[in-house]
């Protein structure tokens, strides 16, 4: 058909394929491949699909920051399609890590929350990234809602790590299971290659998934775009 | 560079001269700000004991507030007049605007603290200015509100909810400048050595420095029709 955007690419299903393909995998390789920790016992299987999301939201976010400068340069509304799209997804997947979080922190911290670094900063990235959608919400020129939005998403993207610095100067409880060995933090492990494998597995499978979320709502956005277009050529 | 200064000295002159003819912003953002120090009298029971510990906090709420209602005001009256579009016309670089708009706000959240030190000091008995590091302190955590608050409140006010979306867009950013200002603010307050204060005015200098650099590179954006 025209514009080459109404019939569904075969890349895309292939992506689509792949991510369902590769939850299945995952799924069956954190609940049967993957060991049962010693300490923590089966709760601890949260963490491969939990650090999965947390990375799938960061990477919405980056990709807002990097569509944001790439509009108010070019002014191409597919960047604020992307960028959009990006916010929306890192926003329920960063919701999902937070979730997974409290239902890992509830057995091993004795709590289901606590204020500290990371979680605290999920929170508020949740926080910035919902108040990014009430300022689209609030703007009805499509080209002005585009360019506020670009501006609002690379503030908030700048000020997440200063707000991670300014608790993580208070003491941290989180573990640190990849990079780092921190003795004092509640819940630490060492992975088992086993271990190692799945977590590495999930954060392809995620990031897979990512793309093919982000892939449909870009094309979302343009089909609105183009009914959007029709409307006014047929009302006129 | 001169004109730069003028364009830049004639905002902050307008605004100032503004202020002093109709006085509704300064007296708003102060009534507002006692009130906040009253509520938090009943609300917190500010006994002796407790005090010392959340002052700071209590100050910092009371700034971030009422600095709230004086910085939505600043940008309104200028969109609702049209005095803005009147602003983007004049030859000058945009960013003097930006400026202007912001050392005004800096003004007046510096006559809000003016008034609210001297007054929690009277109210509780205590003698907040024995500490110069406060000071410096609510300098620099008012100059970061400030130049970020600036920047989003030319943003909210061309919204169409505009008044609540100010604070939706502000607190989450800024956050940083509050936890460090309110944690240095406690640390001079609490007599703490200046090694514990000192990450937390490095972290308020970080803030000021990467945003008024951000907020001066993206200005432009926000007032372009």
């Amino acid at each position: 058909m025209k514009n080459g955007i109404s019939s569904w690419p075969k890349a895309l299903i292939a992506v689509d394929v792949l991510a369902l393909l590769g939850l299945a995998f995952a799924s069956y390789m954190v609940f049967v491949y993957a060991p049962i920790e010693a300490v923590m016992g089966p709760v601890q299987k949260v963490f491969y699909f939990h650090v999965a999301t947390g990375w799938v939201g960061m990477l919405g976010f980056g990709a807002a920051v990097v569509a944001g400068i790439a509009y108010l340069i070019t002014r191409k509304t597919i960047w604020d399609l992307v960028g959009l799209g990006a916010i929306e997804i890192g926003l329920v997947f960063m919701l999902i890590n937070i979730a997974t979080g409290s239902i890992w922190a509830r057995p091993i911290w004795n709590t289901w929350w606590t204020w500290d670094p990371r979680l605290t900063t999920a929170t508020i990235m949740e926080l910035v990234y919902a108040a990014y959608l009430m300022l689209r919400g609030g703007v009805e020129d499509p080209e002005k809602r585009a360019r506020f939005g670009a501006i609002y998403a690379i503030i908030g993207f700048i000020s997440v790590p200063l707000t991670f610095f300014s608790i993580r100067i208070y003491r941290t409880i989180h573990p640190l299971v990849i990079g780092g060995n921190d003795p004092t933090a509640d819940g630490s492990f060492a992975m088992t290659p086993a271990m190692s494998t799945t977590f590495m597995v999930s954060l392809i499978v995620f990031t897979v998934v990512y793309i093919s979320l982000l892939w449909h709502r870009i094309r979302l956005g343009q089909l609105g775009e183009r009914v959007e277009r029709l409307r006014i050529q047929h009302s006129a | 560079m001169r004109n730069y200064l003028r364009a830049l000295g004639a905002v902050i002159w307008k605004d100032l001269a503004a202020e002093m003819r109709s006085r509704e912003l300064l007296s708003a953002m102060l009534v507002f700000a006692l009130l906040v120090l009253f509520i938090f009298n009943f609300a917190l029971e500010l006994n002796v004991k407790d005090r010392l510990s959340v002052t700071s906090g209590v100050l910092w709420v009371t700034f971030v507030f009422a600095g709230t209602i004086g910085l939505n005001r600043s940008l309104a009256i200028e969109k609702d007049r049209g005095c803005l579009d009147g602003l983007l016309l004049a030859p000058v670089d945009r960013t003097a605007i930006y400026f202007g708009k912001a050392v005004a706000n800096f003004l007046f959240i510096m006559v809000v603290a003016a008034i609210v030190l001297p007054v929690y000091s009277i109210l509780y008995n205590t003698n907040l200015f024995a500490q110069p590091g406060l000071l410096l302190v609510i300098v620099l955590g008012a100059e970061g509100y400030v130049a970020v608050g600036t920047l989003l409140a030319a943003m909210a006010v061309q919204t169409r909810t505009r008044d609540m979306l100010l604070p939706i867009l502000l607190f989450p950013v800024v956050l940083p400048v509050l936890v460090a200002a309110v944690k240095a603010s406690s640390g001079y307050l609490q007599g703490l050595p200046m090694a514990e204060i000192q990450p937390w005015i490095n972290l308020l200098l970080v803030y000021d420095v990467v945003f008024t650099a951000i907020s001066f590179m993206v200005f432009e954006y926000v007032v372009e029709e």
